[in-house]
């Protein structure tokens, strides 16, 4: 390849972005599956075989399933995609590229191997040992490196949007995961070791990273997607570059003050849990500008939104972004989290994030990019889109509504007094009040797996070059 | 120079990514560093102690079970969780914790106070099957700790370990650490345990928890951890030095 022909025509390096779009995509379907055993496991305890498959094991191999390798492969399948198409060169060093990709999947590998065997750290999604956390380290620099050259090498001289949230992204991840994982081996041959940090210290440091990993994996990396595939599927501009440097820089801002919100009423100092509830309250502002930046964008064009139901995937995940930026403010306040702390209103609030914006926007961009990538000119079937959409809206409505429930009601019978002054339920009490929760909770999860399966016999059917015949409209010309 | 403004970042993505570190490191920065001047965060409590060799052992087998996704260990000051659990937990009460166990949901009930509260043989059955003791119980079975043989070879490197991150092992007790774990699985009546209370303080609890005398289980070492549990700290004499004072 001369640099005369690069010049003129990019010749993008879409090879990786193949194999990033087909992880995410298995690894989607692994993490729902295990989601939904786990959520079986909560209503029906004997689906617990122990010592490998009881829930305190496969409940980070879920987590991590999910956050990890479906939307980690789904940023990483992004990001290229988006960084070449937006820099107009091809990505740089196909080598390294590729080694991004083998060894992310053999770090998702070994992390998953060590949860079933139970190697942990004990830090939730943190929880990969030291030589996976090292291993990590590498494939990451790789990929910042990969990510940076590309745009450095750029032909606009403006670098789009949707970079500078990948691109904080990509760096912030790396600061905490370094930070979060300072350990010491017990023996450089084994697996164990201690982490350096103790205690209040490692607690306050463990939600420091854990919050921001929502923050940074599951929200700056996601809003770049949405500011490349929203203005794409809508064929609009993004509605407003002033609001989307302003809540660029005051999101990443605030974001990392809003870890101590995890620790109200813990003995952690009251003026970190103090500062932690107040930037969390705040945060809601550079949110709530996300999904504005993001709906309004469709302004003069909503009927491009009755027609495709990929942007339909997109508005309902700005929709859910917006809720749960807005719940998770209220959930921050230590008068209410003294309410929802510890409940199963956290993992509904978790969920309508994870679910409905995550999920959503990576479908989204997954139904725009799979034609593409292998060359077809559509889906095999639109229908089946919509299909996939509503099947998988009512199981995070179903989801997330029985969390409401299940959470707040639990909370409130464990602080409910009989007449006496005595406390009214035993702890058992409020278990058994949770079951028929845990079973809609459950159901909620098939639907959403399901969902995930239809979209994957529509992608083979894509990849295999396929029309629905009842969707091919030279056929029912011919036909008529 | 042309003047700076939002293009310029646009324009070189270098700085545009130092600005970025500098904007996240703000707030991580202000929230953890003071934390680290541990004399104003953590009040010094009597009693508190590093774990024994085989508590160790247990608060290994908690992690490595995952117990933390559905145990929290942090009593919160509010009048039910007081009522319920006992004392709110202290920051002394974890400060040897590497990493800390508060977790974040209970799906069962808190166990930073559990030590003492069961007997080590409803333990035992309640770990063997948790449905036999209480039959609305959602928690999985552990029974197969009864048959693993707990790890205790390698004790002295695991203390070593924690000397080196902070916590205050002597080189007597990493020199001692297998020893003191079989002698604390073993109790008093067949076994010398005066080196472990020497080292530990006369409150450790040395017995045969799992009740199989031939052999020291990882069920042994895990109710070992459970036992001492908010227990270290003396609430009621710490009661009668303030109402003393008075």
């Amino acid at each position: 390849m001369t640099s005369d022909t690069v010049k003129t025509s990019p010749n993008y390096n879409y090879d990786v972005v193949r194999l990033f779009t087909l992880a995410t995509i298995f690894w989607g379907v692994v993490g729902f599956l295990a989601g939904v055993f786990i959520a079986l496991q909560m209503a029906f305890p004997d689906l617990n075989i122990e010592p490998y498959l009881n829930f305190g094991r496969l409940r980070p191999l879920h987590t991590s399933a999910v956050i990890f390798a479906f939307g980690g492969n789904a940023l990483f399948a992004t990001s290229y995609y988006v960084v070449q198409r937006t820099c107009g060169v091809r990505l740089w060093n196909d080598g390294m590229a590729m080694f991004t990709f083998w060894g992310y999947q053999a770090f998702i590998v070994i992390a998953a191997l060590g949860y079933v065997t139970g190697v942990t750290q004990g830090k939730e999604y943190a929880e990969p040992e030291w030589y996976a956390d090292l291993w990590l380290t590498i494939v990451w620099v790789c990929y910042l490196l990969v990510y940076l050259v590309t745009v450095i090498k750029r032909r606009e001289k403006h670098l789009y949007v949707a970079n500078w949230f990948y691109l904080a992204f990509i760096i912030t991840v790396a600061v905490l995961h370094l930070g979060n994982n300072i350990s010491l081996p017990v023996d450089f041959t084994g697996a164990k070791s201690y982490s350096v940090a103790a205690g209040v210290q490692s607690a306050m440091i463990q939600w420091w990273y854990g919050h921001n990993a929502v923050g940074f994996f599951l929200t700056a990396g996601f809003l770049g997607m949405m500011y490349y595939f929203v203005p794409k599927e809508a064929q609009r501009p993004v509605y407003s570059y002033r609001l989307s440097i302003v809540h660029f820089w005051s999101l990443i801002f605030i974001y990392i003050w809003a870890g101590p919100h995890h620790l109200h009423y813990t003995a952690l100092p009251d003026w970190a849990q103090t500062l932690g509830m107040t930037f969390s309250i705040m945060l809601w502002m550079p949110s709530w500008g996300g999904m504005i930046n993001g709906v309004m964008t469709l302004s003069g064009a909503w009927h491009r939104l009755r027609e495709s139901p990929v942007l339909q995937f997109m508005i309902i995940a700005v929709a859910f972004y917006g809720m749960s930026t807005f719940e998770g403010p209220l959930m921050s306040i230590r008068a209410v989290n003294s309410l929802s702390h510890y409940t199963d209103w956290t993992i509904g609030h978790v969920h309508s994030g994870a679910l409905g914006w995550v999920g959503f926007i990576s479908f989204g961009a997954l139904y725009y990019l799979v034609p593409r990538l292998w060359g077809r000119e559509k889906l095999y079937s639109t229908k089946l889109v919509s299909l996939h959409l509503w099947i998988a809206t009512i199981g995070i409505v179903c989801y997330i509504a029985a969390m409401w429930v299940s959470g707040i009601m639990q909370g409130l019978m464990w602080r409910s007094y009989d007449d006496m002054g005595f406390l009214s339920y035993s702890f058992v009490e409020t278990v058994m009040a949770m079951k028929p929760f845990y079973i809609i909770r459950a159901l909620g999860g098939v639907l959403y797996l399901s969902g995930a399966l239809i979209m994957v016999y529509n992608f083979w059917r894509t990849i295999r070059g396929d029309v629905n015949p009842k969707e091919d409209t030279q056929l029912q010309g011919a036909a008529a | 120079m042309s003047r700076f403004t939002h293009e310029t970042l646009e324009k070189n993505s270098l700085l545009l990514l130092a600005f970025v570190i500098i904007v996240v490191s703000i707030g991580g920065i202000v929230e953890i560093l003071p934390l680290f001047r541990k004399e104003t965060v953590i009040e010094p409590v009597e009693g508190v102690r590093p774990y024994t060799p085989l508590e160790l052992a247990g608060y290994n087998i908690y992690l490595r079970e995952g117990c933390y996704n559905c145990h929290s260990q942090q009593i919160r000051p509010l009048r039910d969780e007081v009522v319920r659990y006992g004392h709110y937990s202290l920051a002394a009460e974890s400060m040897y914790d590497h990493p800390f166990q508060w977790g974040s949901k209970r799906t069962g009930p808190d166990l930073a106070r559990v030590g003492g509260k069961y007997s080590d043989a409803w333990h035992v059955a309640h770990m063997i099957e948790p449905r036999d003791l209480v039959p609305e119980s959602i928690m999985p079975s552990y029974g197969f700790l009864m048959k693993n043989g707990a790890k205790l070879h390698d004790l002295p490197k695991h203390l070593k370990a924690l000397s080196v991150v902070g916590v205050p092992y002597s080189d007597e007790m990493i020199e001692w650490a297998e020893k003191d774990a079989k002698a604390q699985a073993t109790g008093e009546a067949r076994t010398d345990t005066e080196g472990l209370i020497a080292r530990y303080g006369d409150k450790v609890i040395a017995r045969d928890f799992d009740g199989q005398p031939h052999m020291i289980s990882e069920m042994d070492a895990l109710i070992a951890y459970l036992q001492v549990l908010g227990t270290m700290v003396d609430f009621d004499a710490a009661k009668n030095v303030e109402g003393g004072a008075q």
